[in-house]
Formats: C-alpha cells, structure tokens, sequence
C-alpha cells in the first residue's frame, strides 16, 4: 500500500528511511501497549490473578487492569518522546526550539 | 462559617477566576479562536487538555461506577487512558503537521472530497452534542443541591459562564480557563481521598492506598482488597476483583472506549495549539501524567467508598445511620426499605424495588420523624436487600463520609463544576468550528472574511449552547445515558480509523474512506439502535455489548475502505504527495487555511 509513486523528489530516500523507523517505533510503543492493557488486564488476567505474586494488597492481573496499564502507557509516551526526538535529530528533521 | 458560605465562596471565587482569564484572552481572529494562534506551551496544553478530557461524567460518577462493579470498571479506567497512547503515537503529530484548523479539514483535503468533509461535519457535531447534554445536566444538578435552585437556572447560569468565556474568548480564552480548571479539579479529587485513605489504610498517598491493608477492629490488618473481596461475597455480590463482563464483552469495550479516546475531535483540536509536533509529543506525556494523577485515585476512592459504604450500613439500626446517609436520602438519592421489620439496615446483591435497576419513588413529603426513613411507593422486589443508594452519591458524599470540613465538600463542588464547565466549553468549539469552518467556509461561502468568520463561530455556539441547555433541562430521560456509546462507538468507527488510514496509506483513496466510515459508522449505530431502543432482549452478537461495538465497527472500516480503494483509481498526486509532507516533522510552521 506504501508504493512509491514516479517522479518522486530527489531527497525522496533520507524520507523513506526516516518513515520505515518511525513505523518501526510506533509499532513497538503499540505492541507493549497493547500487552499491558489489553494482553494484562483483560485476556491474561485471569492466569497473572493465579500466577504472579500479588501487588501489595492487588492480585496482579487486576492491578494491572486497574492501575498498573495506566502507569505503563505513561512510560510508553516518555519513551515515545525520547526515541521520536533522537530519530528527528539523527535524520535532520530536528525542530530547533520549536516548543 | 456555614457551609452555605463556603460553597458562595468557592463557586464564586472560581468563576471570578474564570471570567477574569477569559477577559484577559478575548480572541479576535480565526487563528485566536479555533486553535489560541498556535502557541500554547506544552505545559499548559496538558492541563488544559486534561480538563477538557475529564468530563462531569469521569468526575462525579467513574469512582461509583468502580465501586459498584469492581473489577469490571477497569475498562473505563484503561479504555480512556490507552486511548491517549493510540492518540499520541498514531493521530495527533500528523494533523498537527497537517496544520489546519480542525479534524474535518484534514478529511476533506486528504480525501479530496466535500461529501467527506459533510460526514465529518455530522459525525463531529453528533459525538459533541451528546457529550455537552451531560455537562449541562451536571452544571444544573451541582448547582441545584448547592444553592437550593431549580435545576433549570443551574443550567442557564453554566450555560452563561461558559458562553462568556468560550464564545467569546474562542480557543483562547478556553486553554487558559481550563489550566485553571484543572488545578480546581485535581485538588478537589485527591484532598478527600487523602484523608479517606489515611483513615481507612494509613497510606497518605491514596493511590497506594488500593494496594494497602486495612485494620481490622481487633488490631489485625489484611489487604484492602481482600477484605472487600469478603465483604462482597458475604453479602452475595461477585467478588470485587474479579467482575462479571465476559473476556470477549471486556476486550471490546475496553478496544472500542481507546479507539474512540483517540477519534474524539474535542481532545485532537487541542494538540493544534502547540507549536511544533516536537511540542505535540512532550505535551502529551502532560498530559496523560495530569489525567494519571486523577485515574489512579478513582480505583482507590472506588474501593474505599464500597467499603465504607458496607461497613457503616449493613447490619446498622436505622436509628444510629450515620447523618450523610439521611442527608442523602433527603435529597432522593439514598432509600431504605424496612423488608423484615426489624428496624436494621440489610444491604445485599439485587434491587430493592420491583424491575430493573428501578429508582426510587417517595411518598409524598410528609414531615419525617427523627428515626424514621423516607417512604417509597415502589413495588418492592423478592430479595431482601433493603438499601437502595445512587452510584452518583460516592464521589460528592465521600467528604461527608469521612468527616471532613466543611471547606473541603465546598471544594469538591467546585470541582464538580469546573470538569463540568470545561469539557461543555472544549466540545462547544468543535461544535462552533464545524458550522463556521467546516460548514460555511468550506462548502457553502469559500469567500468568506475572516471576521464574518469569528462571528459565524459565535453565532453557532451560542445557537448550540441554547440546544444544549434545554436537553440539559429536560434531559431525555435514560436517552442521554445510552448515547454515551454511540459518542465512543462513534468516534471509534469513523474518525479514527479514517484518519489512521488517510496518514498511513497513501492508496485509501476518496471512494474508500467514504464506503468505509459509511459501512463502519451504519453497523455501529444500526446495532446501538436496535439493542437499545428497538428490542427489549439483550441476546447480543458473540456476547458483544452495544458499548464494545465500536471497535467491530472500526475493523469493518479498515475493510471495507481498503476493498474499495483496491478496485478504484489511486488518489491524484498532489494528495500522495501531502501525505508524504505530513509524515515528517519539520517545519510545522503555524496554522493557515
């Protein structure tokens, strides 16, 4: 679906490049969203309830689903910020203080 | 002092705070009013975007929503958290970069087509108007027990304020009073939960106050948790921890309330008011920390309110209930039913009265003896729970619960109108820009002054302000309710993957994207419509609620538009080639056109 259509500008490679790792980063922050969320608090929780060693006073499976997949997706958009930011910088698409 | 004064004082106090910003930020151009000139800091987008987030609904009921079905609230709690992941990583830095006014635009450009953009238009002022009924219902309702007014001038006073400083002020005017709004609510939310929680598990952080122990009478301690998967039990309720929504059912919902997060308008505009997509990103991560703040604490506030609730009531003579509990049913929200004539509360699973989930109806009021409940007419029902309580009540009496002073219910009520006030300002921009940018520039006048503009924007807030003001007074019945999920199912199945596919594919194409939020948001509102309004039954598809059936709806979308545009022409080059410009973030630059 991501065919190149002809005629594209000259700088058209450093674009691709820049967009591959930009999916790749995206899909990593999801998969792990994906798993904390949906994986831990919903289709797993029954097994991490009986499995896991319980949190404080929370089984696991339902603290995670109450607020430990909250906690996880915080660190993902930190960690989104960190890894988008280096990938701008090292491809010269930084946004020099622009804030 | 009186608690009368105190709620003068802090109500009025924050709307002079209010008012005061919105006279200071008063918009004049298109650019000041639908997106504050591009320069908010990302900072203060995150406040401000929390407290659009967080609506009447999220403050006042989610911790009674928790309380009363435990674990299975977790997918209100993960659904409208995850929801700012998809958002933050799939939606927000490209329409940004896009660098338009509002949502609509990016679907008109990006799908070169006015009949798109019409869709939008409708889906858009579809999710807003049902949202902001809500709100105005909440500003009534608070407004109403405070100062001991019919609902009706509640809502026109909350309607005023909001129309002074969001029909006026414009986008501007709204970031500021909703960082304002913010730092209210938050305090508001966590003060109460402090103390509660050092009450009930000596953890001063209420948030671990979840994972804590309680003490016992006898000195022992067991997990908080524990003790209420117990106390639940005893009384024959499902064990707090573990719910009763199928895995399928669960997984829908929770998937269909994150889609939806992510499509919902009113949050996506206000990433437009950073400078850059570099700014886009930081200011989520505010973001979600300010909303994180306040959705660990309902967990806690959930769990201690069950708790509190069981321990003061089951088994208590009427005659010793604590003063909350008779304050509460003087205001209709509390009832008690004398089954077995023994003077003693008993509080157990199932209805008290006759049918489903049936309110209660009073006698009328008769001057009410000291130690002698309210009386009800309602046909009661076979078991023997006598304790009928609004899951609403938990949140506003949480304070009375705990004994707190009489600063801190002021407070809360304070709080209660500021996530009120600013989600009803937030969704009454997107409401305005849908008429006078999208609507009137866009399809009907292109040669519109930037001026006639800003007052087409005015004139169409205040005309939806009126709308909403008289839904929030005559509120149709249980109508309102049932419309969350089309909003989320709404909001999943159009905007969202539309979007997701207009940024990640350069072959969706305008006859796709149309077939596709066509078949998406038909399944999703033919199936809301038929389970709740048309049949009685709730033999639902593979156990899947009309809640959840956003996100099939959503898969239906991605497949059906991906069908299409296989077997139509790909988009014309000037589209391919926006979409490669959008994908990377340099030059951001400020809104134009």
């Amino acid at each position: 679906m991501n065919s190149q259509p002809s005629g594209s500008p000259p700088d058209n490679g450093r674009q691709t490049v820049y967009w591959t790792k930009s999916l790749q980063i995206v899909l990593f922050i999801l998969a792990i969203w994906f798993v904390v969320s949906l994986g831990c608090g919903v289709l797993f929780r029954e097994k991490l309830d009986a499995l896991l060693p319980p949190m404080g006073g929370a089984p696991f499976g339902f603290w995670m689903a109450q607020q430990g997949a909250i906690i996880g997706f915080l660190l993902l958009l930190f960690l989104y910020m960190i890894l988008m930011n280096s990938l701008d910088r090292k491809s010269g698409f930084d946004q020099e203080g622009e804030e | 002092m009186s608690q009368d004064l105190w709620n003068y004082i802090f109500i009025g106090g924050s709307f002079a705070l209010y008012i005061g910003i919105a006279v200071r930020s008063r918009a004049a151009t298109t650019k000041e009013y639908y997106v504050a000139s591009g320069g908010v800091s990302p900072f203060a987008n995150g406040m401000a975007t929390a407290a659009d987030w967080m609506s009447a609904a999220t403050f006042i009921s989610m911790a009674g929503i928790i309380a009363a079905s435990g674990y299975d609230a977790s997918r209100f709690l993960m659904g409208w958290t995850g929801g700012f992941v998809l958002l933050t990583t799939l939606i927000v830095p490209y329409l940004r970069k896009f660098n338009k006014f509002t949502v609509t635009d990016f679907l008109g450009d990006r799908f070169y087509s006015n009949f798109a953009r019409a869709v939008g238009v409708i889906c858009a002022v579809f999710i807003c108007m049902t949202y902001i009924m809500g709100q105005m219902r909440g500003v009534g309702l608070v407004f109403s027990r405070l100062f001991d007014i019919e609902i009706w001038t509640g809502v026109i006073i909350g309607a005023g304020i909001v129309f002074f400083y969001a029909g006026l002020g414009g986008m501007k005017g709204i970031t500021y009073t909703q960082v304002a709004q913010y730092c209210v609510m938050v305090f508001a939310y966590t003060i109460p939960a402090v103390f509660i929680s050092m009450a009930l598990t000596g953890n001063v952080i209420p948030q671990f106050g979840l994972i804590g122990n309680f003490t016992e009478a006898t000195g022992e301690t067991v997990p908080l948790l524990t003790k209420l998967n117990q106390l639940n039990t005893d009384l024959g309720f499902p064990d707090y921890t573990v719910g009763k929504l199928g895995t399928l059912d669960m997984f829908c919902i929770t998937a269909a309330l994150m889609c939806g997060t992510a499509g919902l308008p009113h949050v996506i505009v206000r990433f437009f008011t950073v400078k850059s997509v570099k700014a886009v990103r930081k200011s989520a991560c505010w973001t979600l920390l300010f909303i994180a703040v306040i959705y660990l604490t309902a967990p806690a506030i959930g769990a201690f309110a069950r708790t509190n609730l069981i321990l003061e009531v089951q088994g208590t003579a009427y005659a010793e209930a604590p003063d909350w509990f008779k304050s509460w049913e003087d205001r209709g929200l509390i009832a008690w039913v004398d089954k077995n004539g023994d003077g003693v509360m008993q509080h157990e699973a199932g209805g008290v009265f006759a049918g489903n989930n049936e309110k209660p109806i009073y006698a009328e009021a008769t001057e009410r003896a000291a130690n002698e409940p309210r009386l009800t007419t309602n046909k009661l029902s076979e078991n023997s729970n006598e304790v009928y309580y609004d899951r609403d009540i938990l949140v506003m009496a949480n304070p009375e619960m705990a004994n707190l002073p009489m600063w801190v219910i002021a407070l809360v009520m304070a709080g209660c109108v500021a996530a009120a006030l600013s989600t009803a300002a937030g969704l009454l921009l997107v409401l305005s820009t849908s008429i006078s940018h999208d609507l009137m520039k866009k399809i009907v006048n292109p040669g519109m002054s930037d001026s006639q503009e800003v007052i087409w924007a005015r004139s169409a807030s205040f005309g939806f302000l009126v709308v909403a003001a008289y839904f929030g007074i005559n509120p149709p019945a249980e109508f309102v309710a049932k419309t969350v999920a089309f909003a989320f199912g709404l909001a999943a199945s159009s905007f969202f993957p539309t979007i997701l596919m207009g940024v990640f594919s350069k072959r969706i194409n305008r006859e796709g994207a149309i077939a596709g939020m066509i078949a998406g948001i038909g399944l999703t509102l033919g199936y809301i419509i038929y389970f709740q309004f048309i049949v009685d039954h709730q033999n639902y598809w593979f156990g899947i609620s009309p809640e959840g059936i956003g996100f099939i709806g959503m898969l239906v979308n991605f497949s059906v538009a991906t069908l299409v545009s296989c077997v139509t022409p790909p988009p014309p080059a000037s589209v391919v080639e926006m979409v490669e410009e959008i994908r990377l973030p340099r030059k951001a630059g400020s809104a134009t056109h």
